[in-house]
């Protein structure tokens, strides 16, 4: 029984001999450079790796000494959900309903908007907010409240732990058209006109209906990768915390836990304990991954990972 | 043909109002001001002299604008030990080799992950997605222990070959083709075309602004590769890695470092506008109805 299931997949395969030809070319390098070296990487968390030495198996050793005597994870944990929680949702609503408003602008202005929502994402041109940040009275925020008297001496919009992480939150919302904005607009671009067409003789008879019955229906895969994509740039923000609020920020108020693994491992070169700091990201972002995918339902059951 | 017509008349008039397109226009521009505004102080600051970065209140304007910034990063950049234009060439073949790769084998990659149910495809979509979420600096080592055995430290390979495939563009791309009617597929199979000429004549022509929307990914993160530990050799690093160097050094070089960020942000955002055109130029028609 087993013999004959096997020979009928070794015929489909071979009778479909082409498509697995077509796919060898990124398999070979998505294989080599991106799945060869997650695996290398999966047993590291449960090792002493300093890098220079080979790396020496101490069990679970790592995962005990994080939940139990580092509360600077635990810490760091609380700051990146709150992040997440916070910025995910918003920047990924803000995604869709922005890429959807500039798809009812004509043509010129689709393009000049959506250049002006991206462009943030694009370089590390984020730096600036350094100086509209800036907490002597020489920053651009500082300055203004001054001026209008809100305030009256120069708020510490960086240093300060009441207020770094909420500069630190509009920074991420304010580079977070990324992907999966762009991805939307390809999106909304590539809908079957038709579809239009045949829900105007339905009856359909505004945007709201449109978007509703049509638009957001048609928009189910997108959805999907944007999810994924906002996922993975919301709970893997640190660099803009880090190079915006130093390292380490007031008090650890914006530590996240990349912020952590960064610190162990480029810092202190504990690779197996950064290891096992990023897999338990790995395994949040795994979580709420599933979540969304069952959140988007039908059109996404097959995608549910 | 006439009653079409009306038809198509009327979905474009009852669905969108002129008045709801100015509310639209209104509510973007103001966004759009909070969005631009950062980016126009980098610009702004790019091109300010050194003695007006501390005039209170700080101004949103220049008084006496200056290239200055720009010409000391070039002449930081043109007194190095490689010339200039051999870092800008170093870019420019890395990321035309990259970009050129990921979306010729990720296109291809992604219609068969769509389009062809066989053995073994599920899984590696949900590989492509799990590696997307799986992010550990334990990656890099691994990366330079697999470029050190392939011998490839320290050329243009380490550079070129890692960042050929992207899990992203294909995934992106693949959601994409997802919604790509099988009837068509089917048809032409009847037909007697091959899958490689469905997949380029037929899908891909068929799913323009996610082409382009790839392309513009690739070529930015292809633009940004610095050599890092990859390469030490100074003729073979990139432009991203002296400019970052040339930007280096407190607050007296924040105008510098304003200037290059501006400059390195050209390239992608020409590529930007022109694939961004492609992408808005697109009306589909799939001319099937189910």
């Amino acid at each position: 029984m087993k013999q004959e299931e096997r020979r009928k997949l070794l015929i489909k395969i071979k009778q479909n001999k082409e498509c697995y030809f077509m796919l060898l070319p990124f398999l070979i390098l998505f294989f080599i450079f991106t799945i060869l070296p997650v695996i290398l990487s999966l047993p590291i968390g449960f090792t002493d790796f300093d890098m220079i030495q080979p790396p020496k198996c101490i069990g679970l050793s790592n995962y005990e000494t994080l939940f139990l005597n580092d509360s600077i994870f635990i810490q760091s944990i609380r700051v990146t959900l709150i992040f997440a929680f916070l910025t995910g949702p918003v920047s990924y609503v803000l995604c869709f309903l922005l890429a959807w408003l500039i798809n009812e602008l004509p043509a010129k202005l689709k393009t000049i908007f959506t250049l002006i929502f991206y462009v943030p994402s694009m370089a590390n041109v984020y730096t600036v907010w350094q100086l509209i940040f800036s907490g002597d009275c020489y920053g651009y925020l500082n300055s203004i409240l001054l001026q209008l008297g809100l305030i009256h001496a120069p708020v510490q919009w960086l240093t300060d732990g009441n207020y770094v992480l909420g500069s630190v939150i509009v920074v991420q919302l304010w580079i977070s058209m990324g992907a999966g904005f762009l991805a939307f607009r390809a999106g909304f671009q590539n809908i079957d006109r038709s579809l239009y067409e045949a829900g105007a003789i339905e009856g359909i008879s505004n945007r709201w209906q449109a978007l509703i019955y049509i638009t957001i229906p048609a928009m189910k895969p997108q959805m999907l990768f944007a999810a994924v994509m906002q996922i993975v740039s919301s709970f893997t923000a640190g660099t803009v915390a880090q190079s915006l609020a130093g390292f380490p920020s007031t008090d650890y108020k914006a530590h996240t836990i990349m912020t952590h693994a960064y610190d162990y491992g480029w810092i202190r070169f504990e690779m197996g304990y950064a290891s096992a700091i990023c897999m338990i990201l790995f395994l949040i972002m795994l979580i709420c991954n599933r979540s969304i995918s069952k959140l988007l339902g039908q059109g996404a059951e097959d995608e549910q990972y | 043909m006439s009653n079409i017509d009306s038809i198509r008349g009327t979905e474009r008039q009852a669905g969108k109002k002129i008045g709801g397109t100015i509310g639209i226009f209104l509510f973007l521009t103001l966004l759009g001001l909070f969005m631009a505004m950062p980016i126009y102080l980098a610009v702004i600051m790019s091109v300010k002299p050194v003695q007006e970065l501390f005039i209170f209140p700080p101004k949103f304007y220049v008084i006496d604008p200056t290239l200055d910034n720009f010409r000391d990063m070039f002449q930081k950049l043109s007194n190095l030990w490689v010339p200039f234009s051999r870092y800008v060439f170093n870019s420019v073949l890395i990321t035309i080799c990259v970009t050129a790769a990921q979306c010729f084998f990720g296109a291809m990659a992604a219609f068969v992950l769509a389009k062809c149910d066989l053995p073994g495809i599920k899984l590696l979509n949900k590989l492509i997605v799990l590696s997307l979420l799986y992010q550990s600096n334990v990656i890099y080592i691994m990366q330079y222990i697999i470029l050190a055995k392939l011998h490839l430290i320290d050329t243009y390979g380490a550079l070129i070959f890692p960042s050929m495939a992207s899990p992203m563009c294909v995934f992106l791309m693949r959601q994409s083709m997802t919604a790509f009617p099988d009837e068509i597929i089917e048809a032409a199979k009847t037909d007697g075309a091959d899958m490689f000429m469905i997949c380029w004549k037929i899908v891909i022509p068929n799913q323009k602004p996610a082409l382009m929307t790839m392309i513009i990914f690739s070529f930015q993160s292809a633009w940004n590769i610095q050599g890092g530990t990859l390469v030490y050799t100074e003729s073979l690093k990139t432009l991203p890695t002296v400019v970052q160097q040339a930007a280096n050094g407190g607050l007296a070089y924040a105008g510098i470092a304003m200037a290059a960020a501006v400059f390195m942000l050209i390239p992608p955002v020409i590529i930007f506008m022109v694939a961004q055109k492609q992408v808005i130029e697109t009306m589909a028609y799939s001319g099937i109805r189910d």
